[in-house]
């Protein structure tokens, strides 16, 4: 019997591509991909379904939107999932943390079930941390946060974590959810062969209908007053010459910022 | 509305939260209540009484021996119905913002975590934080009936303690141990790093090129009585440890100097400086001659 796990997929805009302009951000045109600690994620699930001898892992996203999700979840594919589960939905679009998490938990128990349900601790773009712990709630599946070791250890796992000034192990059974941080892998690259291969894997395509969810159910609760870049006031003086020149003269404006004595 | 509820499992921060949980209290005309959960935390329940707490519900039960995120909800979506509370201020630490999301699902309550900054605009709290992997700052209002905001550390100051009337009341609770079972909890090995007090930062980049040259970084910071920092990239590599990232995932810093070497400006780390008073930086190009 295989462990059959889950990585739940949030696909970002490339944030190296969105620019400001006037305070706001500029998303048009900017393409998207999977999120830098879902493949933290991925990699964690691979190793442990490798190290079990068999099983599956399954890759599951929520599209916010009606994008072009199934190219971007190719790539998780051509890292290592067997299989890839997408729920897309216009009404998802305006959705917030509580909605997404809801259709993501339906997608679950649609797909499942599984022994191990793993996220990133955080979005690269919102990192708000807060759909985990909702999916893991409305599963009725104890978790463990930011683990930067997962390990299997009998019918469950054993995880590391840093939480702050002291370091904690912990275990749990199957099922059970879990969250990583980047410490914990090197992602790998895709080979050109798993690239290939990622095109002819399973992919599950679902509505919210047939997860028995209506617009309704995934409408936002906040509202969003403004989103605008931080202003900054700077000098931005730079200093020229050679390496000992320039070094010269950034001791000399440190001193002059009072920042430094003679 | 009803009441507002502060929890935090640290202590500083749920003082911090207390302190300005009473002027939000205040304004809004409702009680002020606090959760102290675990037996370390029932230790300083009159602490949080002291900065403001009007009633502190209070538990020692075996079941937050760990502090298990799934028991803390349990525990804090009873309390949140004993206190009539609608406004829930956690604290953001990594637990606490672990705790948010699943708090908040129980709760069936809109939520805001790592908020930076949280203020009335007449009776309702906009809570900002920041988006984009910090290229923005984004202002929330949660339109649920009850509404759960993670606070950063520090975002308020602790105010004063005064001796007011505090009622510590024993919280009455239905309670599951957590199938999570806390294995070992060991201090984190190193001397304690505090970058938030820091007055001059050395802060050290992917651009250093290879691991040997942190010692450049380590001598320039001795050097100038800095701490030295890092971007997340560089703790990813294990070059140093996660205690002195600065930025989105680390440390938010207000040094007077800010020193930084081999560092790109990728915007996930300078909201990490953006309070600092002088920012000077180095290519490292510089400190390369083969470049």
């Amino acid at each position: 019997m295989g462990v059959k796990i889950c990585v739940c997929v949030k696909t970002n805009p490339d944030l190296q591509m969105v620019r400001i302009k006037n305070r706001e951000p500029v998303l048009e045109a900017v393409p998207y991909k999977v999120g830098d600690l879902e493949k933290n994620a991925l990699e964690a699930a691979i190793v442990l379904r490798d190290a079990a001898g068999e099983g599956a892992v399954v890759a599951v996203t929520v599209a916010e939107g009606d994008r072009k999700i199934g190219e971007t979840m190719k790539e998780a594919l051509a890292l290592g999932a067997d299989e890839a589960v997408i729920v897309s939905d216009p009404a998802l679009a305006a959705s917030d943390q509580g909605g997404i998490a809801l259709a993501l938990a339906k997608a679950l128990e649609k797909s499942g079930p599984y022994d191990l349900i793993l996220f990133g601790e955080g979005s690269s773009d919102g990192y708000s941390g807060q759909v985990p712990g909702r999916v893991a709630e409305l599963l009725g599946l104890s978790e463990i946060g930011y683990a930067r070791r997962l390990t299997a250890a009998g019918a469950g796992v054993q995880a590391e974590r840093s939480m702050g000034d002291i370091v904690e192990v912990l275990e749990a059974p199957f099922p059970v959810a879990a969250t990583v941080v980047s410490e914990i892998n090197e992602p790998r690259t895709p080979t050109l062969m798993n690239i290939m291969k990622a095109k002819s894997k399973p992919v599950a395509q679902y509505g919210l209908a047939d997860l028995g969810l209506d617009a309704a159910a995934v409408a936002p609760r906040r509202t969003v007053v403004s989103n605008l870049a931080e202003e900054q006031d700077r000098k931005h003086v730079m200093l020229e010459g050679d390496a000992a020149q320039q070094a010269a003269a950034l001791v000399d404006a440190l001193v002059n910022e009072g920042l430094l004595g003679r | 509305m009803a009441g507002l509820l502060v929890f935090s499992e640290h202590r500083d921060t749920a003082l911090e939260l207390v302190s300005q949980g009473r002027e939000f209290a205040g304004a809004l005309g409702v009680g002020l209540s606090a959760a102290a959960l675990g037996a370390e935390s029932a230790a300083w329940a009159a602490d949080l009484g002291a900065h403001g707490a009007a009633r502190v519900f209070v538990s020692d039960d075996p079941a937050f021996d760990g502090l298990p995120i799934d028991v803390l909800a349990t525990a804090l979506a009873q309390i949140v119905a004993q206190a009539d509370a609608s406004i829930v201020l956690l604290g953001s630490t990594r637990r606490g913002r672990e705790l948010a999301g699943r708090l908040a699902q129980r709760l069936d309550a809109a939520c805001v975590s790592d908020v930076n900054s949280l203020t009335l605009d007449g009776d309702r709290l906009v809570a900002g934080r920041y988006n984009l992997g910090g290229a923005t700052i984004q202002q929330e209002v949660l339109e649920t009936p009850v509404k759960v905001f993670a606070v950063m550390p520090k975002t308020f100051a602790a105010g004063e303690p005064a001796n007011g009337a505090v009622e510590i009341v024993p919280a009455a609770l239905t309670l599951t141990p957590s199938p999570v079972k806390l294995v070992e909890r060991k201090p984190k090995e190193g001397a304690p790093v505090n970058l938030d007090a820091a007055e001059r930062i050395v802060g050290i980049g992917r651009g250093l090129g290879k691991r040997e040259d942190v010692s450049l970084g380590e001598q320039l910071a001795a050097a100038l009585k800095a701490e030295l920092a890092c971007t997340k990239s560089l703790a990813d590599f294990q070059w140093l440890p996660e205690e002195r990232i600065v930025g989105l995932s680390g440390a938010k810093t207000k040094p007077d100097l800010y020193l930084a070497v081999g560092v790109s400006g990728q915007i996930q780390h300078t909201v990490g400086i953006s309070g600092a008073r002088v920012i000077a930086a180095l290519r490292a190009a510089l400190a390369d001659p083969a470049t």
